[in-house]
């Protein structure tokens, strides 16, 4: 493969949906093919440029950009097995997303401004991926927030006008701890590149005090994003956004960047054996820990749908963090695995409360009585999610619980099946109940606020079939773990180059 | 020789906008038309002086013929043509957005032959080569910028800008005595020639640091360094909106520009870390009380007013830092960070007060907590503001982000912690008061029907927002090799 594709290509992918994001803010309102034209060609482009990118990187081609802002200060893009794992998911989940918006905005207002900024959010998210150093992160990282504010408060009432607020206190102030541990690592080591294994190990010990306090600012300003508690408390209220906007938050881009962010910490910059000799890990560990049982215990007392899934979201999430915090590859494959699985499973189930709120204007669990007959297909790509959820074999979620105890098991740190085992009940129990009010409860007499769409099938197909997809993703990553290319197959990968196996 | 003289870039940069001042005057019916050719023109010769520096590391001319201990200098090296290069862009902007802004022919004769005048005085200013020259600009911009300030004529105005005027007289009186001194004891005004003196005659440290004192605190005055602030945000937040955008962006700047050049060059022996952490103390407190007193603002023109002066706190963090870092390619950064960020301000708050000026226009007043439909029916405008308001944050990709990286880069480098803290105190306050704007551009009105309403008005403040936020932020090595530092790594 020539040289320019090789330092093009990262780049590119980022530019693929920002170009088309700048020309949909200067398009007018009413324009509504081409619109839908530009959101599509840059969503499989980038597609397609991704597709080139994974095959280079199996075959161990090194792709790279680099440009000088100033002396010293690179922006790199940098395409390592990890990056490929993120922006294959963000890239795969937004086209999907994309075309879902596109129904769910029809008769919507302000679309431009709507689509334009969610190009935006999904360039800073690849960038997110694809950063080759610590200064690139946080530039993204920043950027991700500011794009990602507007969408937040998109519907203007004050409600999304608040929660938009909270959102943004929670990431900017997150997102200067970042930038002061970035700095100050940089003053200690030059450059912050990430490498596998970690750039960290030969510091001399006198810094180590540093070390662990500069570690402290980088988890608080990740730890916003990925949601960890006590920093979650922006997700559940940033409910009021559009149902495209939570997928995206929950699933592509925002929390994801935030547990992303912690695996490149924990494995590139600090190596996942100077995090475990600073004990580094079992702070990780126990944040994780306590997040995971909160978020579900938490989850089990809402009735709004999407808040609990949101809080469903604040504890799976946190499953990325446990598997970095366990040292040992098998954890690690279980943490890098669920980067993937959770976008996957929590996409379907947001696609399928949105279904469920635009057709029938059900948006409450108590509200879902015998929706399984009115939406079968919705329905069941619900389930399939749930199910997913709670680690019900042969879905995807089961591969990654299992991947993770395992791990403990491996590690000797039998804890995390006490963890895991807690988890999958309180799981089942806020899910559950669900699923049994929605195929076995009658149907009510009328419906909060039913649409009627010109359709044949239960609601407008743009809504209908991204939950099917996506839900037979999630059948297909768990069934068929071990073909190649799967997610669990490309986290052995990973786990591989980082532990030098 | 005199034929060199008038093509060359460095005259040129002057005599095109004081030639400008006397056709806008000579033909007001024209005064449009002639003042943005003479904009272009201005603006080319600066980019030709600026590749000049870029090629020959610095610039000199001497007016008249005289020897160089009497004669007008003119000199450019790296600092001067960065920020020339900044104001002849930034001004360009201006008269574009002005010719689209005045609609009335009275106002539009008396703006465009003051404003051009003012014009030459800050290129002058920015290329003057001697003490006197630089006092001689420093007054023609004091006089010119407050008689542009008071061209609304309503009384708040004229109340401001007559304090402004008084303030700019005590700050260019108390400068004018340090020159005083200075050439009593030295016998030379030349900037280059005064340096050499100060570093060899130790046995006149009393007079050097008596003229040190009075000239950088009458600069301070002119420049609202905190607790000198307080005829800033009534002036800057009285002016029709292309004047506040030149006052905020350039006039305050060319008072800081002064103080940087004697700091730097003139006074380098006599000035300690012990008055380098004074004046880093004054700029954090700006930093903080300007954020705070941005945030508590009603006006969204009063609040942008307050942002200058917390911004120009931060450019004096730098002093103690520099004092603290030895010659080598740590220190190089910090002053191309200092650069950087100053740059960055006058484009991102020109741009700021640009496009706030078309939001007093629409909605008919600049009260924050009315604006909601204002901000939905502008939507390039709120675009601008959002892009300028990132920058005075300094969120990536702003230059200012660049330099505050460096900023704390070199402040943890030197042990001075301190001072990350009091950046990032600023920081959230600024994310604070410009979100408090931003957050008024979601609303249930109904949605505009296209991106830019007006282009001759929108795409200057949208351009000016731009290039504070992409070009600087990303593509900030040029100031590096313009400034003639060393690129060296962060080691």
């Amino acid at each position: 493969m020539s040289l320019e594709l090789a330092t093009l290509l990262p780049a590119a992918i980022v530019v693929s949906s920002l170009l088309p994001g700048v020309f949909i803010f200067l398009l007018s309102e009413e324009n509504h093919w081409l619109r839908t034209v530009l959101n599509l060609f840059g969503a499989l482009l980038k597609l397609v440029l991704v597709g080139v990118l994974i095959w280079g990187v199996y075959l161990g081609q090194v792709f790279e950009t680099r440009v000088d802002i100033a002396p010293g200060l690179d922006l790199v893009l940098h395409a390592d097995a990890l990056s490929v794992l993120f922006v294959t998911l963000s890239t795969v989940l937004w086209l999907i997303t994309t075309v879902y918006a596109i129904g769910y905005l029809e008769h919507s207002t302000n679309r431009s401004r709507f689509f334009g900024f969610f190009s935006l959010c999904v360039s800073a998210t690849v960038g997110i991926a694809l950063a080759g150093n610590l200064l690139t992160f946080v530039i993204f990282y920043e950027i991700l927030t500011l794009a990602t504010y507007p969408l937040v408060a998109h519907r203007g009432t004050p409600e999304a006008t608040r929660g938009a607020k909270i959102y943004l206190a929670y990431t900017l102030s997150g997102g200067l701890l970042l930038l002061v541990g970035a700095v100050w690592l940089r003053t200690l080591t030059g450059p912050v590149d990430f490498v596998a294994g970690g750039v960290l190990s030969g510091m001399p010990a006198d810094l180590h005090g540093e070390l662990v306090i500069i570690f402290a600012l980088l988890l608080a300003g990740l730890g916003v994003k990925a949601a960890l508690v006590p920093l979650h408390s922006w997700l559940p209220q940033s409910m009021v956004a559009p149902a495209p906007v939570s997928s995206l938050l929950h699933a592509v881009a925002v929390v994801k960047a935030g547990a992303f962010g912690i695996l490149r910490v924990v494995y590139d910059v600090y190596g996942v054996e100077l995090a475990s000799q600073l004990g580094l890990l079992a702070v990780l560990a126990t944040l994780a820990s306590f997040t995971i049982i909160y978020g579900s215990v938490l989850a089990l007392t809402q009735d709004g749908l999407k808040k609990r899934l949101a809080f469903s979201t604040v504890s799976q999430v946190s499953y990325i963090a446990l598997g970095a915090s366990v040292l040992g590859p098998v954890a690690t494959i279980g943490g890098m695995v669920h980067l993937v699985h959770q976008g996957i499973m929590k996409i379907t189930l947001f696609f399928c409360a949105g279904n469920y709120a635009e057709t029938l204007g059900v948006h409450k669990v108590s509200q879902m009585d015998g929706v399984g007959r009115r939406m079968p297909l919705t329905t069941l790509a619900f389930s399939v999610g749930a199910l997913g959820m709670i680690g019900i074999p042969p879905i995807a979620g089961f591969v990654s619980k299992w991947y993770l105890g395992l791990g403990g098991v491996e590690a000797e740190q039998y804890w995390v099946l006490l963890v895991l085992a807690g988890s999958t009940l309180l799981n089942a129990g806020y899910f559950l109940p669900i699923l049994y009010r929605a195929w076995f409860r009658p149907l009510p007499a009328e419906w909060p606020k039913e649409h009627h769409f010109n359709t044949r099938f239960e609601t407008m197909g743009a809504l209908l079939w991204p939950p099917v997809i996506t839900a037979v993703f999630c059948l297909l990553a768990g069934l068929l773990a071990a073909a190649p290319f799967s997610p669990l197959e490309w986290a052995r990968l990973i786990a591989r180059r980082e532990y030098g196996l | 020789m005199q034929s060199d003289l008038l093509t060359d870039p460095l005259v040129l940069c002057i005599a095109l906008p004081l030639l400008g001042a006397v056709l806008t005057t000579a033909v007001p019916r024209r005064a449009v038309l002639l003042g943005i050719l003479m904009a272009l023109a201005t603006c080319a010769s600066a980019i030709t002086l600026a590749v000049l520096v870029w090629q020959y590391g610095s610039l000199r001319v001497l007016l008249g013929g005289w020897d160089p201990e009497l004669a007008i200098g003119l000199r450019a090296d790296g600092l001067a043509a960065a920020l020339v290069l900044m104001a002849n862009v930034v001004g360009l902007g201006i008269s574009v957005y002005a010719s689209g802004y005045y609609r009335d022919r009275e106002r539009l004769g008396a703006f465009w032959p003051l404003w051009m005048l003012l014009w030459a005085a800050l290129n002058g200013l920015f290329l003057a080569g001697d003490l006197f020259n630089l006092y001689v600009m420093l007054e023609l911009i004091g006089i010119t910028a407050a008689a542009l300030g008071a061209l609304t004529g309503s009384r708040d105005a004229i109340a401001a800008n007559l304090r402004y005027l008084l303030v700019g007289l005590l700050g260019s009186i108390s400068y004018l005595l340090g020159v005083a001194l200075l050439y009593t004891a030295h016998g030379t005004l030349d900037l280059a020639l005064v340096a050499e003196a100060i570093a060899a005659s130790e046995a006149l440290f009393a007079v050097d640091a008596t003229a040190l004192v009075l000239m950088v605190s009458g600069l301070a005055l002119k420049a609202a360094l905190f607790p000198l602030h307080f005829w800033l945000p009534p002036a800057h937040a009285n002016a029709p909106a292309p004047v506040s955008a030149a006052l905020s962006a350039l006039v305050v700047k060319a008072a800081f520009y002064v103080i940087l050049r004697l700091w730097l060059d003139l006074f380098a022996p006599v000035t300690g870390l012990a008055a380098a952490m004074f004046l880093g103390m004054l700029g954090a407190a700006a930093v903080i009380w300007g954020s705070w007193r941005a945030l508590r603002a009603e006006r969204l023109k009063l609040m942008a007013a307050y942002s200058t002066v917390a911004q120009i706190g931060y450019l004096f963090l730098f002093l103690p830092l520099l004092a603290a870092t030895p010659p080598g390619p740590p220190r190089d950064n910090l002053l191309a960070a200092l650069v950087l960020m100053a740059v960055t301000h006058g484009f991102a708050k020109s741009g700021f007060f640009l496009a706030v000026g078309l939001v007093q226009t629409n909605a008919g007043h600049d009260r924050i907590d009315d604006l909601g439909g204002t901000a939905q029916r502008l939507p390039a405008t709120t675009f601008a503001i959002a892009l300028a308001g990132s920058a005075l944050i300094g969120l990536p990709p702003s230059g200012s982000f660049i330099g505050k990286w460096l900023l704390m880069q070199g402040a943890i480098e030197s042990g001075q912690w301190w001072w990350v803290i009091v950046v990032t105190a600023g920081s959230l306050l600024a994310a604070a008061y410009v979100f408090r704007v931003l957050s008024r551009a979601f609303g249930l009105e109904p949605t505009p029907l296209r991106f830019i309403t007006d282009a001759r008005t929108e795409v200057p403040a949208l351009l000016l927002a731009l290039v504070s936020v992409a070009v600087l932020g990303l593509a900030s090595g040029p100031l590096w090799t313009l400034l003639g530092l060393q690129a060296g790594g962060g080691a």
